[in-house]
C-alpha cells in the first residue's frame, strides 16, 4: 500500500481541495503511478496501446469508472462485510459498468463501438480493484472519489506515452495522422512496436527513465 | 454485528438482488432504442457500400426508397415470405453452405425502381480472433465490386481491425469476382505495398495482419459460392435481355 494511503486520515470537514487531497491527485502521476510503480493494469495498457485513439478512450473510460465505483464504494463501506468484500466490489464495478455500457449502447451509439471492446477490460482491470480495496475501503467519498481520478489519470499518461511511441515507431502515425509521409519521407512501420513485447520493452523504458529522475527505489 | 453469518448471507442477497435488478430493468427499459440502433447501423452499412452517405441523411429514407429486401437460398431460388431482417446471418452462416437461407438487398434506380443499379450480398466469417462479417456490393454485371463496407468483433487495433477502415475496403472497388464464367473471388496479398490494379481478383495486403486477410479471403470465397447459383442464373437473365 502506498504512503499516500496511509497520510489520509479521517478528519472532519477537510476541505476537498487540502494539500493532502490535491496529492491524491499528483501521487498517481509519478511517485505513485498505478502502472509504473504499482504495477496493475500491464495486461490493458499492452493491449490498448497499438494506437493513440484507443489508448485515449480506454484511459477516459477508465478514470471515469475508477473514479465513480470509488465513490459508491465509499459510501457503501460500512455496511460491507469485510469477508466478502472483494466479491461485493466487483458486483458493484460489474453492474455499473454494464449499466454504462447499455446506456451508451441506447444514446451513442457510435461512442458505444468504440468502447464495447473496452468493458470487459475494465471490470478486470486491477486498477478498479486495487484502488477499492486499498482506499475506497478506508476513506470518505470526496478524497475516494481525486483518489480515482488521480489514479485514472496517472494510468492515462503511462498509456499515451506508450501508445505514442508505438504508433509512432510501428505505424508511422499519431493519432492515425500519417507524420513521416507528411515530412514527405518514407517510413517502414516496426511489426515489433505493434506486439505486445514492443509495449513490455516501452513499458520498462518509461520505468527506467522515471525512476532515474525521481530517485524511486523499492522499499522491500 | 457486521461479521455474523447472518449479515453476510443477508447482505449478499440484497446485492444479488439489487444489481440484477438494475441490469435487468436497464437491458428491458433501453432494448427497444438499442435494437434501433443496431437496424440503423446495418442499413448504413448496406448503403454504405453502394453510396456516400453525408452527416444527417435519412437513413431510413433512403433505405426505404432504394432497397428492396429479399431471401434466397443455395440454388438461387427466391423464398417467399421469409423477411431478410428476420435472418441472423451469425446462425445461418454455423450451417452447412447449402443449407443456409440468403438474404439479399437489391439497390434500386431512384428514377426508375424496376431498374436494379447492385446487388448487396452480406458476408460472414471468421478473423484472427473472432467473427468478422460485412456487405459486397456487386455492380448490374453480378461481377464487378462496386464497394464493401467490414466488420470486426475483436481484430487487433492497428492490424486487423483495419478492414473496418475506408482505406482498404477502396482497394476492393473495381474488382472482379468472375473470370469468364468461372467464379474466382477476390484475394489480399500478403505484404503490403504492393501495385495490384492490373489484376481483377487480388489487393493488396495488410502488413502484420496476414490471418485476418486470410480471413476476409475465406469469407468472401465461401459466401461468393453460397450465392454462385443465384448469380450465375441472372447473369444469364442479364444476358438473354441484352
Amino acid at each position: 500500500m502506498s504512503a499516500a494511503v496511509a497520510e489520509v486520515v479521517e478528519k472532519k470537514s477537510e476541505p476537498l481541495f487540502s494539500k493532502k487531497n490535491r496529492k491524491l491527485i499528483s501521487n498517481p502521476l509519478d511517485i505513485d503511478n498505478p502502472i509504473t510503480v504499482q504495477v496493475l493494469g500491464v495486461c490493458s495498457a499492452l493491449a490498448v496501446t497499438t494506437q493513440m485513439k484507443p489508448a485515449l478512450v480506454m484511459s477516459v473510460a477508465l478514470m471515469v469508472v475508477t473514479a465513480s465505483s470509488n465513490v459508491i464504494i465509499s459510501i457503501m463501506r460500512n455496511t460491507i462485510p469485510s469477508r466478502i468484500r472483494i466479491i461485493v466490489q466487483l458486483a458493484v464495478v460489474a453492474t455499473w459498468v454494464i449499466m454504462v455500457d447499455q446506456l451508451l449502447k441506447a444514446y451513442v451509439y457510435d461512442v458505444w463501438k468504440q468502447l464495447s471492446v473496452f468493458v470487459g477490460l475494465i471490470i478486470t482491470n486491477c486498477i478498479v480493484m486495487g484502488r477499492l480495496e486499498a482506499f475506497a475501503m478506508g476513506n470518505k467519498p470526496g478524497p475516494s472519489l481525486l483518489d480515482g481520478i488521480g489514479n485514472g489519470l496517472g494510468y492515462g499518461l503511462i498509456l499515451l506515452i506508450v501508445g505514442f511511441f508505438r504508433e509512432l515507431l510501428g505505424g508511422g502515425s499519431i493519432f492515425g495522422f500519417k507524420v513521416f509521409e507528411a515530412m514527405g519521407l518514407h517510413y517502414t512501420g516496426n511489426g515489433l512496436m505493434l506486439l505486445p513485447a514492443g509495449a513490455c520493452v516501452i513499458v520498462g523504458i518509461v520505468i527506467w527513465v522515471q525512476r532515474s529522475i525521481n530517485g524511486h527505489r523499492e522499499t522491500h | 454485528m457486521r461479521q455474523s453469518n447472518l449479515y453476510i448471507v443477508l447482505y449478499a442477497v440484497a446485492i444479488t438482488i439489487v444489481s440484477g435488478g438494475l441490469l435487468a430493468f436497464a437491458s428491458q427499459a433501453l432494448k427497444p432504442l438499442q435494437d434501433a440502433n443496431v437496424e440503423l447501423e446495418r442499413k448504413k452499412n448496406i448503403l454504405s457500400t453502394v453510396m456516400t452517405l453525408n452527416e444527417g441523411d435519412d437513413i431510413n429514407k433512403i433505405y426505404a426508397a432504394r432497397v428492396k429486401e429479399i431471401v434466397i437460398d443455395f440454388n438461387g431460388t427466391p423464398r417467399d415470405g421469409i423477411k431478410a431482417t428476420d435472418i441472423d446471418v451469425a446462425k445461418e452462416y454455423k450451417k452447412a453452405a447449402a443449407d443456409r437461407l440468403l438474404p439479399l438487398y437489391e439497390f434500386r434506380d431512384e428514377t426508375d425502381p424496376t431498374k436494379l443499379n447492385y446487388v448487396v450480398l452480406p458476408v460472414y466469417g471468421f478473423g484472427l480472433w473472432n467473427d468478422i462479417w460485412g456487405f459486397v456490393a456487386l455492380q448490374q454485371n453480378l461481377s464487378t465490386i462496386q464497394g464493401v463496407s467490414f466488420q470486426h468483433k475483436g481484430e487487433t487495433p492497428g492490424l486487423g481491425a483495419r478492414i473496418v477502415s475506408e482505406e482498404i475496403q477502396n482497394r476492393y472497388k473495381g474488382k472482379s469476382i468472375f473470370e469468364a464464367d468461372v467464379l474466382q473471388s477476390v484475394v489480399m496479398q500478403k505484404g503490403e505495398g504492393f501495385d495490384y490494379s492490373n489484376d481483377p481478383h487480388k489487393v493488396d495486403g495488410m502488413s502484420g495482419a496476414t490471418l485476418t486477410a486470410k480471413g476476409v479471403n475465406n469469407m468472401l470465397q465461401d459466401y461468393f459460392n453460397c450465392y454462385l447459383n443465384y448469380l450465375k442464373k441472372n447473369q444469364q437473365n442479364l444476358s438473354s435481355n441484352l
